[in-house]
This record gives C-alpha cells, structure tokens and sequence, in this order.
C-alpha cells in the first residue's frame, strides 16, 4: 500500500454507503493500517445522492479535512452518472469503480475521466442474483480489492463474515461473501 | 493488553464511560444529541455496567440529576452538545460552584441560530467564565484518554470541579478511527473507587448543598473556586504524568509540534491541529521553521506555560473556530487568550487571528498552509497585515 489511499464513495442514502466505507476501513485495521472513515456530513434522506470517505495509511493519520483529490471513486448508484460529478477532484493516474452494466469505455466518456483507469461491474445484477436485493456495498467491496490490489478477497471474505455475524442471517451472510467473490472477478478494466 | 478498534469518537467516549462504569448517567437526546448516549444506553440495557441511567425531559434537568447525584456522593457523566449545553446553562454554573466532580463528554458544535448541527467550538466557549475544567482532543483517541483523565481531575480532593472533555462534532464524533482501547481492569485501577468527601447520603453527618449563600459568605466561595482552579494545573499535570506512564502517552497541558526552533507558530484545538501538522510537516520539507502549539487544556488556562513555549518565534497565529462577538477585534476567544497570555508574560511579538471552519465548514491544508505563509510574512516584517481573517467566507 502507497503511504495514503483517499477513497470517496458516491451512493443513495439506504444503499449501505457508509457502512461499505466503515468495513473498508475496519478491513485495513485487521491488516495493521490505519485508517478514517467518515460520512458527508449533510442531511441523509433515503434515496438522495451522498457521499463517504476512507483514508487508508501505512502510518498513522492526523489530517481531519473532507477528501478533496481522491485515489478511487466509487459509484455504487448507476444513475448517479450525470446527475453528480463523481470523477470530480479525482487524481490523474486515479481509478474510477462504478457500478453499471456499461462498460468501462462507455463510463469514461459519460464521466470525461480521460486519464485514469476506469472499471466497471454490474454489482447490482450480481447482487440481486447472489442476495435477492440491490444492495450493492459487499460486492463492490471485493470489485474494490480487485481493482486497486489493495486487499486480499480471502481477507475481506473473513471480514464480511465478522461483521455481520449477529446481524444477519448466516445464509444471508454467505450470499454477501459470494457477490463479493463474483464482483471482484467479474470487474471490468478499460 | 490494550487492543485496537474501529470506533467513532462517540462510541471511544462511550467505550470509556463504560470501563469508568460511572453511578450515575443522565442524559437527553436533544438535537443534536452525540451517539454517546445511545451506546452508553446499550451498555446499560445489556448489563455491562451498573450505571444508574437517568432519562430526563431536558438537558436543563440532565444536568440538573447531575447535580443531584454528585451531590450524593455518586461519581457522574454526561454528554451533551451545541443547544443541549445552551439549555443546561443554569445548571453549568450551578455544578462547578457547588464542586460538583461531574465528568462531561461534550461534543462541539454549532450554535443556532440559523439551524445548524455541525461543527464549531461556540458552545464550548460560552461556558469558558462558569467554572468548569476544559479539555480538548484532536481525535476520537484522545478523547477516549482525555475522558479516563477527567474522572481522576474532577475528583481531586484539592480541585473538585467539572470537567468538559471536547471533541469536534461530525470530524472526530462520526469519524471513526483506530483507536487504542485499554483494558478493563487497567482503566478500572487508574481511576480507583470514589470516595466523596462530604456525600449527602451521609446521614449520619448531615450537610447544607445549595443554600442561600448572600454577602456573608459568597464571596469566600468564589475565591475557593479560584483556589480550585490554581490547584487544577498541577493536578492535570500529575494525573498525565500516570497516565503518560501507564499508558505511553505524552499529554501535558498542550502539544508543542515542531515548535522548538519554529519562526511561526499556529495556535489550534482539537481536529483542525490535525491537518496543522501535516502542513507543518510540509513546510519543513520545503525548510521552512514553522511549528504548531495545539491546546489540551483550556480551563485553567496554561497562560505561562504557553506563553513559554511561544517564546521562541518571530509570528502566531491563532485559528478560532468560534467569534467572540463584540469582543476586541471581534476576534476569537482563543485569539484574545493568547494575546493576553503572550503580553502578560512579555513575549511581544505579532499575533494575527483567523476565524475559520463555523457552523461546519470544512478547513482543508491549502488554507492553513495560507496561515502558515502569512505568519512567516509578520515573522520577517513585525507586522500583522490584518488582525482578523475570516478563512473561506464569502464577502
């Protein structure tokens, strides 16, 4: 890992936004980083457009400022494309995850993100298939450890299983784990 | 063994009430209330502490079963924020003047009007003049350790005084970090067991709280309260001194960063000395003497000691995430603080103040490097350009 991965989050309120940016950050404390995870601190209404971050660090983080030039971006909502500049801020050589059934071509010219490296996957699909909901936090999640190489599927597998232990149902648990896996082998670069 | 968690700043405070397994809780949820009380709440519901919890119907009457409680003989916590603390005001006073060791997580924020619910340090700073010991913390960590300190400060037979432990509402209180969690039992022993000195469950020694006070004596008990205050400094400092020691920390009444042959030197509380430093650490890449003195305790004020540390440098400037309205200037009252610790202790040199980040505006290090560069500008002139300036506000 790099000495700081900034990492902004583009949802709806209700699709698990904050919850996908805690578990990235208590995955990285399970292997020795530091990290903050924080919320966009605006009015959270279900279904409105917001935003999350995640600093991941070798070392530890004393900055408390918003994310203003992210390394990734990620866009659990298709139909934020368009409405809000996701690819804003976002470094040159940074990567873009969104999740969508277009492709990774068709992305970058919907979001002008020339530069970068932009990957796509149809979480939602995956999720509804694997989880019978459109909640696609878990499976970006492992799109995200494919995409950067920051994590280890294995790794992140175990985390999901820790984190929702008590509070869902063990099949649902294991259908979350399953998107995951699917998500992050069925990740498109381009 | 300690071990490392993924916790907000409201749940490492919560996390702390729950090792202090204090008496006594009373709380309200006014908006905007902190997540600490709805994690404490669980602690109770599932019998891991045996905290009296006190659900009132305001923050006025919150702190007033406060009152009542350390009054008692109970060891008492609360938690509150912006408004919440506005409605408790009567009661603030009434707590510090009647020695009451009370133990408050507050989270700051914002003022209304207009409506806002997000971070600044003008709640905190209204209760500067009511008698209460005020801690500040950078990060969702130090406010866990602030918060074992505190009980050990307030209870000191040679203080007995509130105690307000800060944190910066949304950054650090929904922010969630590692942070490093003590064991139970360690936390349990470097707190102790309270023993009251003048509990009014005592009967068998029967005691006046509260009574009508007028020109007899009053005034003795105002000077007491000084006295208290004087007696605080050294108090704070012991008690860090153990806690440094059992724990590996290095708190003291502030946290000089880089400031030893620092030229400029910025003066800011809680999360914003954060990013402070990674521009400190910036600017000395690019050789520049610049340093950072981050507040730890507000009241009493370590007017000396800080004035000491600034001693060195040529330029500070202060960040005041809060106005004082009316005030000289209209500056902030950390500004008028260190203008007045500095000139009092005869360091003169230029003092410019920057009011930033109200009602939640975020303060990103661009900003702050701008201060810094300002800063090393008086330090080459001995001149402050403009005495107060209002970072990032549309004029």
């Amino acid at each position: 890992m790099t000495e700081l991965t900034e990492i902004r989050w583009h949802g709806r309120g209700g699709q698990g936004v904050v919850t996908a940016g805690k578990l990235l950050a208590e995955t990285a404390m399970g292997s020795g980083q530091y990290f903050q995870a924080f919320p966009d601190f605006g009015p959270e209404r279900m279904g409105a457009p917001i935003r999350a971050f995640t600093r991941l660090s070798s070392k530890p983080i004393t900055i408390h400022s918003q994310i203003q030039e992210p390394d990734v971006v990620l866009v659990l909502d298709p139909t934020l494309l368009g409405v809000v500049a996701v690819a804003e801020g976002l470094k040159e050589n940074g990567t873009l995850l969104v999740n969508t059934s277009q492709s990774p071509a068709e992305v970058r010219t919907a979001t002008s993100f020339g530069t970068g490296k932009v990957c796509t996957v149809d979480a939602s699909h995956i999720a509804i298939e694997e989880m019978g909901r459109d909640i696609t936090n878990t499976p970006m999640l492992g799109a995200f450890a494919s995409a950067t190489g920051i994590f280890d599927i294995d790794d992140l597998a175990e985390k999901l299983r820790a984190w929702f232990g008590k509070k869902i149902s063990p099949e649902m648990v294991e259908a979350n784990v399953r998107a995951m896996r699917r998500a992050a082998e069925e990740v498109q670069e381009g | 063994m300690s071990t490392f968690e993924a916790l907000t700043g409201d749940n490492a405070v919560a996390m702390a009430m729950r090792q202090i397994n204090p008496d006594v809780v009373a709380a309200y949820p006014i908006t905007p209330q902190t997540e600490t009380v709805e994690f404490f709440a669980e602690y109770v519901a599932d019998g891991l502490v045996d905290t009296e919890f006190v659900c009132v119907e305001s923050e006025h009457s919150a702190m007033s079963a406060c009152v009542g409680a350390a009054s008692a003989g109970a060891r008492v916590m609360t938690a509150t924020a912006a408004n919440g603390l506005a409605l408790m005001w009567e009661i603030v006073y009434i707590a510090a003047s009647n020695r009451c060791p009370i133990v408050m997580c507050l989270v700051n924020r914002a003022l209304s009007a207009p409506i806002n619910i997000h971070c600044d340090h003008s709640d905190v700073m209204g209760m500067r003049d009511a008698g209460w010991i005020i801690l500040f913390s950078e990060s969702g960590q130090e406010a866990y350790d602030n918060m074992i300190q505190a009980v050990r400060i307030a209870e000191h037979p040679d203080v007995l005084l509130p105690v307000a432990v800060c944190q910066d509402g949304f950054i650090t209180s929904h922010g969630m970090e590692r942070v490093e969690v003590f064991e139970d039992a360690d936390v349990k022993a470097f707190v102790g067991e309270y023993k009251p000195q003048w509990p009014l469950l005592d009967i068998e020694n029967p005691k006046t709280f509260g009574p009508l006070d007028f020109y007899d004596y009053y005034y003795e008990h105002k000077r007491q309260q000084v006295l208290a205050m004087e007696n605080a400094t050294r108090v704070i400092l012991d008690v860090a001194a153990e806690f440094n020691k059992q724990f590996n920390r290095s708190y003291g009444l502030f946290e000089a960063y880089k400031l030893d042959d620092a030229e400029a030197a910025v003066v800011v509380a809680n999360s914003t000395a954060g990013t402070a430093k990674v521009v400190v650490d910036q600017l000395r890449g690019e050789g520049l003497k610049v340093g950072l003195l981050k507040p730890r305790v507000f009241r009493p004020f370590p007017a000396r000691e800080m004035a000491e540390a600034l001693s060195g440098v040529k330029a500070v400037a202060v960040m005041d995430r809060s106005i004082s309205f009316g005030a000289m200037d209209n500056a902030g009252p950390l500004y008028l603080e260190i203008v007045a610790a500095l000139t009092r202790h005869g360091v003169q040199v230029p003092v410019s103040d920057y009011v930033f980040g109200l009602g939640g505006r975020d303060i990103v290090p661009r900003e702050i490097e701008g201060v810094y560069r300002d800063a090393l500008k008086a330090a080459e002139t001995g001149q402050v350009e403009n005495v107060v300036t209002y970072l990032s506000v549309r004029e």
